[in-house]
């Protein structure tokens, strides 16, 4: 077992001591918790914790090695990933390598043996800060200066750090006993997580994924069916250009956003956003769908959300009426959004889950659906 | 939605006596399930028939049947009490059962009884094999192939679908005769011959087996909106094949990946809705094959089960509470998560610890039968351990065994040393392959001895990720001792007695090896040293354990109750009050002799400080518990119940004081080291304890107080054991000196039987002397329970036991108030409890057993301790005993607590034991002085016939009204039981007796018919309890040859569940009993009915 000592340190100072895991070096990010119990290969590869450093609240973590499915991108794009206990034998059929080995494959700084509890707590209490992971130097007022002059998440354009070069179509198999490809769908790739372009694949979509900066006649030139805007990392504000893309979509066809695609969506249509003190990372958020008044326990992996109107559900914009569809029922944030008079809706969790319950998988349905209807 | 309004009162059944597979989980359950009903102004019928649960208590329902769970009595209940719904999903498979029993008897039909939380549909699609197959079959989820087959070209048919080793099980034969698995075709073809032979109706099951699989469970919750939520999922240690009440199981689920992890939480989904459970939680267990990952549905508990009460204490989720609130109407949102306040109780707890489960076996109280696990449970309780990992969650499980071990201790037998390597491989393989209690013993065992990870596995198939955590323990082991002994020299091991007091280690290794787990105590042994060393340095280093909170959501948000556990890390997060405060330490893994009377008792503790204005402190390990509950106390510690563990809470928290007296054993002997270490113990003083436990001091105080103990010596050999055996006169009562709660009690009546038991059943030395006791023969003994202020005594209960004197009263019934001495005994027994209990100082609770013999009372033992009847005096007199005693130890007197002194009570109420005989094939249910019972019912009725029948219909033993009634007595016996057969005869009982009885009825002018014993040919008296003849068994025997040859008597009686009973004084009781019940019909009635005066 490595047993090479490594550093974590806040922005604010505390530090947590512990051991090397995977490369070494250093590495900067703001530092986050993540609730789920499994699934840690799945986070390490989704785009949208681009920037950010990845605590597991859960302690044991590596049990079950790295498989070559599970992941969803070809990279891991955080900056490091902390955990309390690395499990050095991973026990599963399905595994191929260790959790230290992708790390150190894939260059991925990360720390073992700290009280991630504490670390929670801490975030938890103070709100998510700039951190710094190293392996090579421990003295407290360099690392501190470090992380202080690194840039944080704020106003800063990640996207265009996980989107992909040039358009591509999703070729991955769909599981047998799918229905056969009836539309067309693009996806605009703010840092997709594949198991979105899986879901629309299996739920009877070819799938053709575009960059971000992909202009909206080009995307309306190729006559899709409909138009999915993907998860992603960082602030909205900071990605101008496609709110412009998708001002040039709404009306036209239908519209579904997905986590920093919501909010993008809900930047369009004229609300606001915000950033959470800690945001929401994990896979047991319950979520109400306003208008079933049912639950489902969600995946959510986002640190700022959409500000929820004055008064009511309700909000006037250049679209006409938007209504707010879902919330979320710890700290009533809002979930879901949708155009009354045009055919776009999103929500802020992760209905292709992965890592994280299925509950919210109707929700590509509910796109198939509107694509039907505008047919 | 909101709550129903259209139901006023709703009836809960309880789960009734602790037996194997039911434990106080259900009172846990049924507690909570209760208080939500009342919080939401339902009025609550209850009926159980335990009285050493909290849910019995007055308080808890607003009216309370303590009454026997028959469909029968539970019926004369809903029609006294005509509840508009009743809610059969928290009392276990008991309350299930009577449940469905009373729906399909059209019981609630015709009083209007609406099942709420699982309608009869759902329940019966759950609990019907083939009907729980066609629903798997229907959503498509798979099952492990199975089939009946009738002849054996069926079974040839049927074999082509299903792959091996297929398990064969013919139908209707008791105790699995018959079955075997087969693992080739050629196997197949010969156990299918024998198995169709062996079952009565020719048909064999014939199924997949699943042996060696990953077994998981989820816990799972719905409610009418059709939220479904999981609570939490279980990974089993043990693999498919071992009952998930015997095996080892993890929360959460530590080898699977989410992919495989959501595809079982879409089937659990799918499950819930297609068996259609509409509110409440469910357990749903799989398999999953480790090869290819190959999840197979195995089954499914439409009701809170003992997982349950494992995942609410494991998570901090309150799955009884919110399943009974969902049963009313409320859906998941509505509710709030009591924890974290501002958040509902619709989501799915995330845990940041690992939750351990280990069961707690009692074999050396059945050596005769077979310690294999198996499918079926044997485990009488269990202990739960939470940590940051996995090695430190076990390693405090282990020593929360209670167990006498604090680690991995190797279990080489003493001559092993001789083997050669092959010998000592061999014993490895068998005790890794066949599982046993043992095994994660034998483990490391198997580590140490080189054995790899992937050998183990192959023998076990038990997860390699379990096996590579316990081999880092071990591996550290090899380390600390080569640290321990680094310049000092190896050196060979020393008796404790010599252990150095010296102890130092590396400060990192030791702050590595506490998080791995290690208890100092082991650690000390390890370095042979004594565990106070290990203790010093580790404060010294400054090196102690941190608090951190269980509070369903991976600190996420704040948590509100305190529910704590210790692990080594960096923060504390115990924040402790500076308000006045009190510890209650809890009793531990339920066991035979320590269960759910201890905390009902450690729980009434924490009402009554309560009431006094206390901070109130749990400290205990057993999830089944109430006291367990995070809203139970003001904070609890789920944590091991050892000196260090608990030091470590005492010096966090600074309390006014311990109460030790309400656990039972397991607190009481801290007692003296606690103090020792400057802890105060609150009520009788560690020096008045050991007065009554240590025998010499005790004998000294009887002297000086002349009273009677029975003659009693200790012998230090087996010479001198033979000379007080002959000074004090047979018959003698013998026991280790070293063992406590009856362990290797025995009474014999002759020379060659103290011989048999010094030769043979307890090696007799001056380290372990042999106590030796007059035995009084045919004496009754009495029980009484008190309570004393220092000053004034206040008798609880005067209970007289029904069988005499020599069986464990732990294992006899007893009646309150007695039924056959006279006033002037008891007057006499009150007088003397009222100078023992002074004597001793006691401030608290005292228990006493007396004997009585030709009107001479003998003292026979003094707990000055909660005894495990103080909850059924309680509930018989209506006066909470363990609540007064709790004020007093706090300091109000007797007469400032107005407690009614002299209480003359106007009905009868018996306790009677229940037995784990049926479950540990091949044991004699033949009581001595070595208790076997695992629970007990209560039978409460205006006379002593009534109660006693009403005890017997609860203990699951209902006796019959007409039939036959077989006798075979001994000798002494023959001439006592005229009466009683002339009695039964009256009743209009056909009698039929061995050859010698017989005669002596047959002179006394009883008619009767003869019968053939065992060993005289065929057919015998088994064979005619085998065919039904019988309904009644009454056999006495003497020695041990004569209990040897009625072994299968006593036996067929109980597999075929006719009422037997093994003492004259049980028989005459049953007689009356009998009587009682001819006279006219039980009636029922609540217990807050019996209280008025």
């Amino acid at each position: 077992m490595n047993k090479k000592r490594a550093i974590l340190v806040l922005a604010d100072g505390t530090s947590f001591p512990g051991y090397s895991l995977g490369s070494e070096g250093e590495a900067i990010g703001e530092v986050v918790f993540n609730t789920s119990m499994m699934g840690y290969q799945e986070i390490l590869t989704d785009p949208s914790y681009k920037g950010q450093m990845v605590a597991m609240t859960y302690p044991l973590i590596g049990n079950y090695g790295i498989n070559e499915k599970d992941s969803e991108s070809h990279n891991p794009f955080l900056e490091g990933f902390i955990v309390k206990e690395y499990s050095p034998i991973p026990s599963n059929w399905r595994s191929q390598i260790s959790l230290d080995e992708f790390l150190k494959n894939r260059g991925i700084v990360g720390i073992h043996g700290i009280d991630t509890r504490e670390l929670t707590r801490k975030l938890r209490d103070c709100g998510a800060q700039q951190g710094i992971i190293s392996t090579v130097d421990f003295d407290l007022s360099s690392l501190i200066k470090k992380i202080k002059s690194a840039p944080g998440l704020d106003g800063i354009d990640l996207v265009k750090t996980v989107t992909c070069d040039g358009l591509y179509e999703w070729k991955e198999p769909a599981p047998s006993g799918c229905i056969p490809k009836r539309y067309k769908v693009v996806v605009y790739d703010c840092g997709v997580k594949h198991n979105i372009l899986r879901k629309l694949n299996s739920a009877g979509c070819s799938v053709t994924v575009v960059p971000a900066h992909t202009r909206s006649q080009t995307v309306l030139s190729m006559e899709p069916d409909g138009v999915v805007l993907s998860n992603g990392p960082g602030d909205p504000a900071s990605v101008p250009y496609m709110l412009e893309n998708i001002r040039g979509l709404l009306g036209k066809k239908p519209v579904f956003g997905i986590c920093l695609g919501h909010q993008l969506l809900a930047l369009t249509l004229g609300l606001r956003t915000y950033k959470l003190k800690f945001g929401h990372h994990g896979g047991n958020q319950p979520v109400m769908d306003l208008s079933t008044r049912k639950v489902e326990i969600t995946a959510q992996n986002h640190s700022f959300a959409v500000t929820a109107p004055q008064e009511g559900t309700m909000q006037k914009s250049p679209f006409g009426s938007v209504e707010i569809t879902h919330v979320n029922l710890n700290d009533k944030s809002v979930e879901g959004l949708k155009c009354l008079s045009i055919p776009a809706f999103s929500v802020q969790y992760h209905p292709e889950a992965s890592p994280g319950p299925h509950d919210a998988g109707y929700l590509f349905e509910r796109f198939i659906e509107m694509m039907k209807r505008q047919n | 939605m909101p709550r129903r309004t259209d139901l006023q009162k709703i009836l809960i059944i309880g789960s009734g006596p602790i037996v194997i597979g039911q434990a106080c989980e259900f009172d846990y359950s049924g507690t909570q399930a209760c208080k939500a009903l009342r919080e939401e102004g339902y009025e609550v019928v209850l009926v159980n028939s335990n009285p050493a649960t909290i849910m019995t208590d007055p308080e808890v329902a607003d009216r309370t049947y303590i009454e026997p769970i028959t469909t029968e009595m539970v019926a004369k209940v809903i029609a006294k009490e005509r509840p508009q719904a009743l809610l059969p999903t928290l009392g276990g498979q008991t309350g299930l059962n009577t449940a469905v029993n009373l729906a399909e008897k059209g019981v609630l039909k015709e009083f209007g009884v609406e099942l709420i939380g699982a309608k009869l549909d759902a329940i019966k699609k759950a609990e019907d094999r083939s009907l729980f197959k066609s629903a798997m079959k229907h959503i498509g989820i798979l099952v492990p192939e199975s089939a009946y087959v009738r002849s054996y070209d069926e079974a040839m048919e049927v074999i082509e679908k299903i792959s091996f080793p297929a398990i064969i099980r013919p139908s209707f034969t008791l105790g699995g005769t018959g079955g075997n698995a087969a693992y080739n075709i050629e196997e197949y073809r010969e156990y299918i011959k024998v198995a169709l032979e062996t079952s009565p109706v020719h048909e064999v099951l014939v199924e997949r087996s699943v042996l060696g699989w990953k077994e998981y469970e989820l816990e799972v919750m719905r409610d009418l909106k059709d939220n479904v939520v999981i609570i939490c999922s279980i990974e089993n240690f043990d693999p498919m094949g071992v009952h998930t009440g015997d095996s080892i199981t993890v929360a959460p689920a530590q080898t699977l990946t989410d992919v495989e992890y959501q595809a079982m939480r879409d089937a659990a989904i799918k499950i819930i809705r297609e068996i259609g459970v509409e509110t409440g939680g469910s357990n749903i267990q799989f398999a999953v094959n480790p090869e290819n990952g190959e999840m197979l549905a195995i089954e499914m508990n439409p009701r809170v089960s003992r997982s349950s009460a494992l995942a609410s204490k494991a998570t901090g989720f309150p799955i009884a509470k919110i399943a009974a609130k969902l049963a009313v109407g409320y859906a998941l949102d509505e509710i709030p998560n009591d924890i974290t306040r501002y958040t509902p109780a619709c989501f799915e707890p995330t845990i940041d610890y690992c939750v351990v489960k280990v069961p707690r076996f009692n074999f050396e109280k059945f050596p005769d039968t077979d310690q294999t696990l198996t499918i079926h449970m044997k485990s009488v309780g269990e202990v739960m351990a939470m940590g940051r990992t996995f090695k430190e969650a076990i390693g405090k499980a282990i020593r929360s065994l209670e167990s006498g071990r604090y680690g991995f201790e190797a279990l080489w037998p003493s001559d092993s040393d001789k083997w050669t390597t092959e010998q000592k491989y061999d014993f490895l393989r068998v005790k890794l392959m066949i599982p046993n209690p043992d095994r994660l013993w034998y483990i490391a065992d198997a580590m140490r001895f080189g054995m790899s990870l992937d050998e183990i596995y192959k023998w076990t198939h038990i997860d390699r990720w379990f096996l590579y955590n316990i081999k880092q323990v071990l591996d550290m082991e090899a380390e600390i001792r080569q640290e321990c002994f680094a310049g000092r020299g190896e050196r060979p091991f020393v008796p404790p007695s010599q252990a150095e007091s010296e102890f130092n280690m590396d400060r990192e290794m030791l702050t590595v090896a506490k998080q791995y787990g290690y208890s100092d105590k082991y650690l000390a042994s390890l370095c042979n040293t004594e565990e106070k060393a290990v203790r010093v340095h580790r404060q010294k280093e400054a090196i102690r354990p941190v608090f951190k909170h269980v509070d369903t959501c991976a600190a996420e948000f704040k948590a509100f109750t305190p529910y704590l556990y210790s692990t080594y890390e960096g923060a504390c997060e115990a924040e402790p009050t500076s308000k006045k405060k009190v510890i209650i330490l809890g009793s531990g893994p339920n066991r035979i002799g320590q269960g759910i009377e201890f905390d009902y008792c450690c729980v009434h503790g924490v009402f009554a400080l309560r009431e006094l204005g206390y901070e109130t402190i749990m400290v205990n390990c057993n999830p089944e518990t109430v006291s367990t509950d995070y809203d139970t106390s003001d904070r609890l510690y789920f944590e091991p119940l050892t000196l260090e563990d608990v030091l470590e809470i005492v010096d966090t928290e600074k309390p006014e004081g311990v109460i030790v007296q309400f656990g039972g054993q397991t607190p009481l002997k801290l007692a003296i080291p606690l103090e020792k270490e400057g802890v105060r113990i609150l009520g009788t003083s560690p020096e008045g304890i050991d007065i009554a436990e240590d025998r010499e001091r005790f004998a000294a105080l009887m002297n000086r107080l002349q009273l009677r103990q029975p003659d009693n010596g200790c012998a230090r050999s087996a010479t001198e054991a033979k000379v007080i055996a002959c000074k004090i006169g047979y018959p003698v009562l013998l026991r280790p000196s070293y063992v406590l709660g009856g362990r290797a009690m025995r009474i014999v009546y002759d020379e060659a039987g103290l011989e048999e038991y010094i030769t043979h059943a307890v090696r007799v030395s001056p380290e372990h002397p042999v106590l030796i006791d007059q035995f009084l023969e045919d004496a009754i003994e009495i029980d009484v329970d008190a309570v004393c202020d220092g000053k004034e005594v206040f008798i609880g209960g005067v209970m007289e036991h029904i069988e005499e004197a020599g069986i464990h009263s732990g294992d006899s019934a007893c009646s309150l108030p007695p039924y056959s001495v006279g006033k002037d005994v008891i007057d006499e027994l009150k007088k003397q409890t009222q100078i023992i209990s002074l004597a001793l100082n006691v401030v608290g609770l005292i228990n006493i057993q007396y004997a009585i013999k030709d009107k001479i009372v003998y003292v026979l033992e003094v707990n000055p301790r909660a005894s495990r009847t103080v909850p059924f005096v309680s509930k018989a007199i209506g006066i909470p005993l363990a609540k007064i005693a709790t004020k007093v130890i706090m300091g109000k007197s007797l007469s400032e607590l107005n407690v009614a002194m002299k209480r003359e009570v106007q009905h009868t109420a018996v306790k009677e034991a229940v037995f784990p005989f049926i479950k540990f094939k091949g044991v004699d249910t033949i009581l001595g002085p070595e208790m076997k019972s695992t629970g007990e019912v209560m039978g409460i009725d205006k006379d002593f016939g009534r109660a006693y029948a009403k005890s017997q219909m609860a203990a699951d033993c209902s006796l019959p009204l007409t039939g036959a009634v077989f006798l075979s007595v001994r000798d002494k016996d023959k001439k006592p039981i005229v009466p009683i057969a002339k009695k039964l005869s009256h009743m209009g009982f056909k009698l039929v007796a061995t050859h010698g009885t017989a005669r002596m009825l047959s002179e006394n002018n009883v008619p009767v018919t003869p019968v053939l014993k065992v060993i005289e040919g065929r057919p015998n008296i088994v064979d005619h309890i085998k065919s039904n003849e019988i309904q009644l068994v009454i056999n006495t025997t003497g020695g041990k040859a004569a209990q040897e040859a009625s072994y299968s008597i006593r036996r067929a009686a109980l597999v075929h569940r006719v009422p037997y009973f093994t003492t004259l004084a049980g028989a005459m009781a049953a007689t009356k009993a009998i009587e009682a019940l001819k006279s006219g019909n039980l009636d029922v009635k609540p217990i807050q009915e019996y209280y008025r005066i």
